[in-house]
């Protein structure tokens, strides 16, 4: 059975990451996630999980060793945050090209520089082209509930691609908050032990990760679209059966308010419940305004974004990281590239929000709603705005 | 919804408070959050820490501007930062104090309910260290009834093990001494 605990959310995920098994860890400490893999590290210590918890000495080796455990038929799960998974790329397109389901958790922060330690989404969108499912949490529960989705989606034989669950860091993953936390016979249950499509063993020689000349490269790089582009229907059927066992629902889009809403807004992590208390205050003076919470970032909800803003006159999309030289942010610009060809869509504004910790109140979010609503005769000047900056 | 943010020195454990508080408001049921001021905390620097506690799921993840309650680990710090910046006029201040009102009044911006305990007193006498995170929270519970002071029990005895008691004293002198000025 569930059981309703206090938490914080890093030690949570910690938790729900070691009811999955995983054989292996590999793992260095980076605010603001250190303390999952810390707290795992205690876990193993306190012999609650028998896994192999490898203390490298970089971002680079964690990936790495998750890479080579991954390909000798291992789970493995590492997580870091920022420069840390800038210190990973390398090897973060080699495991989803060698199809390796390794899961990440993801304490998402700014990047350097100006040194931040504070939240944002530049880490992730950084590394947004490298072939791997994210998932974003709005909260505690869905961090839990999204850690152990993760690893079945990731090993699913239809999809054997690596899986990062995005939380917010300090506002999401330095919380204490209530949560429903599995127990294994129910996580057991839900997710059954990996089954490796290749696995490297020197009695059963294979290769992995071969040299692609131009004749296959592009080939590759095709089926790796594919595979990904794939991969949501087994994360809708993944979330479904989550569903009917533990009976909270998850959804690519979650609307909220959003049926008969004329001015929608979307948002990423964990600014989603801040931003339904504004759309609350906005349908008290009677603005027919909703929100959209996006939790499926790759691959992109292509469908279910249309579907959801199809009566919407204005859509202001939040983000929570900045293009520098483009057009606004990266979830603006996914969407505005998704709905150009529709004959009907909303006008589109762009508000870049959050960044490095700048805190978004509910006051904020019932302005910006306010201010798009004014923008449905005419089309916004700027592409985007960043909002409340200082000039 | 009640909105707490506490005050002390990093290394005086006001994280400790709130995740304690937090618990044991979940322990009771109700809703909870506790978190700290999300920043690169130094040892003696001051630091803020902040609870929220409600019967309904709690949807906001802004920092918290307008507390019902401020709690005041250090005796200190009243003269470095406005401890009282943004408590609400029907509010309430504890304070670590072992001065009488009038030498601390001087320093308080605020013209609502105070209440004044002499925690470092106390910690030296049932700790031996001067430190004050889990003794205010006695404070907190006498003026607040914020949670009940049996639900803190569990979660001190799991984070302070044999030291528990201890604790779980000084929080209960804090408790019955506490005064409203």
């Amino acid at each position: 059975m569930s059981k309703r605990i206090g938490m914080e959310i890093a030690l949570a995920a910690a938790e729900a990451a070691a009811l999955c098994r995983p054989d292996v860890i590999a793992a260095y400490p980076i605010t603001p996630n250190t303390h999952v893999p810390e707290h795992l590290s205690e876990i193993v210590a306190e012999g609650r999980l028998d896994a192999e918890f490898i203390t490298v000495e970089s971002e680079h080796s964690a990936m790495s060793a998750c890479a080579g455990a991954s390909g000798a038929g291992a789970r493995a799960f590492t997580a870091t945050s920022s420069q840390g998974l800038l210190y990973m790329a390398e090897i973060l397109a080699i495991i989803s090209s060698m199809r390796l389901p390794v899961v990440m958790i993801i304490g998402n922060r700014a990047l350097s520089g100006p040194l931040s330690i504070w939240n944002d989404h530049s880490d992730i969108m950084s590394q947004r082209d490298i072939g791997w499912i994210s998932l974003f949490a709005a909260n505690g529960q869905e961090t839990v509930d999204m850690t152990i989705q993760a690893f079945k989606i990731a090993e699913h034989p239809d999809v054997m691609l690596p899986t990062n669950v995005n939380l917010d860091g300090f506002q999401l993953t330095h919380v204490v908050e209530p949560m429903l936390m599995p127990d294994q016979e129910e996580v057991d249950r839900f997710l059954p032990p990996f089954k490796p499509f290749a696995a490297l063993n020197p009695d059963d020689p294979v290769t992995l990760g071969a040299l692609g000349l131009p004749d296959i490269y592009t080939e590759a790089c095709k089926s790796r679209e594919e595979v990904l582009l794939n991969s949501k229907k087994v994360i809708l059927e993944v979330w479904k059966e989550w569903e009917e066992q533990f009976g909270r629902k998850y959804e690519p889009i979650e609307p909220y308010e959003a049926e008969d809403a004329e001015v929608l807004m979307l948002t990423m992590g964990s600014m989603g419940e801040t931003a339904e208390m504004a759309i609350d205050e906005l349908r008290k003076e009677g603005m027919k305004a909703g929100l959209l919470k996006l939790k499926l970032w790759r691959p992109f909800p292509f469908e279910e974004l249309k579907e959801a803003v199809k009566g919407a006159k204005v859509l202001v999309v939040t983000d929570r990281c900045l293009s520098y030289g483009g057009a606004g942010g990266p979830v603006a610009l996914e969407v505005r590239s998704a709905l150009y060809e529709e004959k009907k869509r909303p006008v589109i504004l762009n508000y870049i929000i959050g960044l490095g910790g700048r805190d978004v109140m509910v006051d904020h979010f019932m302005e910006m709603i306010r201010t798009a609503a004014k923008a449905d005769a005419e089309r916004p000047e700027k592409a985007y705005e960043i909002y409340g900056v200082r000039e | 919804m009640i909105e707490v943010r506490w005050h002390g020195r990093g290394g005086q454990g006001a994280v400790t408070s709130v995740e304690m508080l937090a618990l044991a408001a979940i322990g009771e049921g109700k809703y909870a959050q506790g978190f700290p001021s999300f920043g690169p905390e130094r040892r003696g620097a001051p630091v803020e820490a902040f609870n929220r506690v409600d019967d309904k799921r709690i949807k906001k993840r802004q920092r918290i501007y307008r507390p019902d309650v401020v709690v005041v680990l250090d005796p200190g710090l009243i003269t470095l930062v406005n401890v009282a910046e943004g408590l609400k006029p029907e509010g309430l201040l504890i304070l670590n104090t072992h001065k009488p009102f009038t030498e601390v009044k001087p320093h308080i911006q605020f013209d609502g309910r105070i209440a004044l305990v002499d925690a470092t007193a106390i910690a030296w006498a049932e700790l031996g260290v001067p430190i004050t995170n889990t003794t205010m929270l006695g404070a907190l519970v006498k003026m607040t009834d914020i949670v009940k002071m049996e639900s803190l029990s569990e979660p001190i005895e799991h984070r302070f093990g044999r030291i528990a008691n201890k604790n779980l004293t000084a929080m209960k002198r804090a408790f019955d001494e506490v005064k409203l000025v």
